[in-house]
């Protein structure tokens, strides 16, 4: 069965160099890439009645962003020969990899790292080490 | 634009308020130029027959009756979808492809957030003080009650609202009552019911959502800290600009930030008073017993029992607004498959709001003896030494709380007022702005007033409103079983699941 790295993508830099390693470890292993681009959300989270009327055509933009900062890392790995998947989700980042993670047979999760600066914390701060703890299959963690 | 109007604004009250020496007769003053406008308001909404020689306000029968009714119409849904209700807010039917949708929880805390406020604090002390400890009787079973028609109005609002091509919703009685009474043929009477819902919905913004608010907080802050004492304009004049500086500057952060609070103060809330209710377990019995008794025989009441169950009735109704239709508007935003889990979820409101919290304010008032008939201490102020007799400090707590309750509540009902404004007006920026402009000034006016009036406008304010939305119920609620019939099929054939690992 071929590998499947599943990656954490958000568009930035690390995020960028998460994919890279998984591209050439793909070429390697002739595995496929699985991107994951997860937009920070809970369920349980308090908003003002004008958000809440918002939210709908939010999301859609939401989705459409992260599509849009997407599409051109697939169309350059699909052109490097490597087979790659994506999708956007929203909810919270470590459950959400883990949860595709689990229903990928022989996968592994691949994923960069902020080193504390605050900004992208959100998907590779935090992520990294609460992966490490949980994840349900190996995870590589880039520099 | 709207930047220079709001500065023009601040700056025509800054430089008449000095103008005057006393600093008190600023409040006389609004207080004596607002008085003959809302007065003819009041005594038209309340309009009362002698009943067993006290005075009934028709008004409050109305919603009694109203929410009596939708209570045997859907069978007691409320009891017997208790259930479900909570298993929809806890989102076990949340399809996860859904992310990212409005959840029916986050759309019943902000729907609670609207509610949950100085009803709860304030208007439970305005309830056993001029109804004595039996007004929480009746204010239960009017939260009860309520319940029934928090579900009929919100299905509605989900059924009918708006949805436009960017993605935003508008919802709630104004567009059920105008697209669901043309269904039957009655386009004329659904647009004038939308008009006069409007109409009120935006003075009940101005009155309930606004200057009862501040009032009240204001109150509250003024006894803790002298400095504010016969200043309520300056008061007024703090939270315009922080509530314009979030609805007209746009600054969400601080309607943000106070989101997050105000759950964490009612938790608080909730649990002192439970503290104090526990400290005094011994109390409890003859607590509940003063309660019982009070509803049915009560003593030094105004009115006896039509005193009691007035007040509690009245009380109830403007802390869960059950039957207002406001919630409504906030509901119609949700994600949902079926209009009819929207329902469900608007019934744990009253029980939330009522049932539990303002319960529980009521017991504490009853069980530390504060309430003492015709001593003048009233509204917050009989809460806050209720509290106090307990925690010494508890009346800065209750402060904080106050302010940002009322705070939040103000940012609610500026939407459901706006939301109000643009279905007559139309949408646009300017006319918003104009809207956000006279909201802020009656911030100012609801400080500066005494309570009594206040407490008139905004009671009188709130119930028009359930005038016209309930006359729509009543003509609506067939169209409602026919939906929840859906609903229960779909339900049965699998077509709506429960989706678990969520």
């Amino acid at each position: 069965m071929s590998q499947t790295y599943i990656v954490g993508f958000d568009g930035t830099p690390q995020s960028g160099r998460a994919v890279e390693h998984a591209a050439a470890a793909a070429k390697k292993t002739g595995g496929k890439l699985h991107l994951v681009f997860v937009i920070e959300w809970s369920p349980y989270s308090f908003h003002t009645a004008e958000e809440l009327a918002e939210r709908h055509g939010r999301r859609e933009q939401e989705l459409d962003r992260a599509k849009e900062s997407l599409q051109p890392v697939v169309d350059q790995l699909k052109g490097q020969g490597v087979t790659t998947e994506f999708e956007v989700r929203h909810g919270n980042a470590a459950e959400l990899l883990c949860e595709i993670a689990k229903a990928t047979p022989g996968s592994e999760i691949v994923i960069g790292r902020t080193g504390g600066s605050g900004l992208a914390q959100r998907l590779l701060g935090g992520l990294a080490m609460t992966l490490a703890q949980v994840a349900p299959v190996p995870i590589t963690i880039v520099p | 634009m709207f930047r220079r109007i709001y500065l023009a604004m601040m700056a025509f009250v800054a430089t008449v308020s000095p103008a005057f020496a006393q600093e008190s007769s600023i409040d006389q003053m609004i207080s004596d130029a607002v008085a003959p406008i809302v007065n003819p308001i009041v005594s038209t909404v309340f309009y009362s027959v002698p009943v067993f020689g006290t005075q009934f306000p028709l008004i409050v029968g109305w919603l009694v009756v109203a929410a009596l009714v939708f209570t045997l119409y859907f069978g007691f849904i409320q009891f017997r979808g208790f259930k479900h209700s909570i298993e929809l807010v806890r989102g076990d039917y949340l399809d996860p492809k859904d992310a990212g949708e409005v959840t029916p929880f986050q759309a019943l805390a902000t729907a609670l957030s609207g509610t949950v406020g100085l009803g709860n604090i304030a208007g439970v002390g305005v309830a056993v003080y001029l109804g004595g400890p039996g007004a929480t009787f009746w204010m239960i079973l009017a939260g009860l009650l309520g319940m029934a028609s928090k579900f009929t109005e919100c299905i509605l609002g989900v059924h009918y609202r708006n949805e436009y091509s960017n993605g935003t919703v508008s919802g709630g009685p104004m567009y059920y009552l105008s697209k669901g009474l043309s269904e039957d043929g009655k386009a004329a009477l659904g647009k004038f019911l939308a008009i006069f819902f409007s109409i009120c919905c935006i003075g009940g913004a101005l009155g309930g959502g606004n200057m009862f608010q501040a009032n009240q907080s204001y109150a509250q802050v003024s006894s803790l800290f002298p400095f504010f004492e016969g200043k309520g304009w300056l008061f007024g004049l703090i939270m315009a600009g922080l509530v314009g500086v979030v609805i007209i500057g746009g600054i969400k952060s601080i309607a943000r930030v106070t989101e997050k609070i105000v759950p964490g103060m009612a938790v608080l809330y909730v649990g002192a008073a439970l503290i104090i209710i526990l400290m005094n377990i011994g109390s409890v019995p003859q607590a509940v017993s003063d309660i019982i008794t009070g509803a049915f025989a009560p003593t030094a009441v105004a009115g006896g029992i039509v005193g009691a169950l007035i007040q509690g009735f009245k009380r109830a109704a403007f802390s869960n607004e059950a039957g207002i239709g406001s919630a409504s508007i906030a509901h119609s935003a949700v994600q949902t498959k079926h209009p009819v889990t929207e329902g469900y979820v608007a019934l744990l409101e009253p029980f939330i709001d009522t049932v539990v919290i303002c319960t529980m304010t009521s017991l504490v008032i009853v069980i530390t003896g504060s309430w003492v008939p015709d001593s003048g201490v009233t509204g917050i102020a009989l809460t806050s030494q209720a509290f106090e007799s307990s925690f010494t400090g508890a009346g800065y707590v209750l402060a904080i709380a106050a302010v940002l309750f009322a705070f939040s509540t103000m940012i609610s009902w500026s939407y459901y007022g706006l939301k109000a404004w643009t279905y007559m007006f139309g949408e646009g920026q300017g006319k918003e702005i104009v809207f956000k402009v006279i909201f802020c000034i009656f911030v100012v006016i609801g400080s500066s007033m005494s309570l009594g009036p206040v407490i008139d406008f905004s009671d009188a304010m709130i119930f028009a409103m359930a005038i016209a939305n309930i006359i729509g119920l009543y003509m609506l609620m067939p169209k409602v079983k026919a939906l929840l019939a859906d609903y229960h099929e779909k339900l049965a054939s699998g077509e709506i699941k429960k989706i678990k690992n969520m």
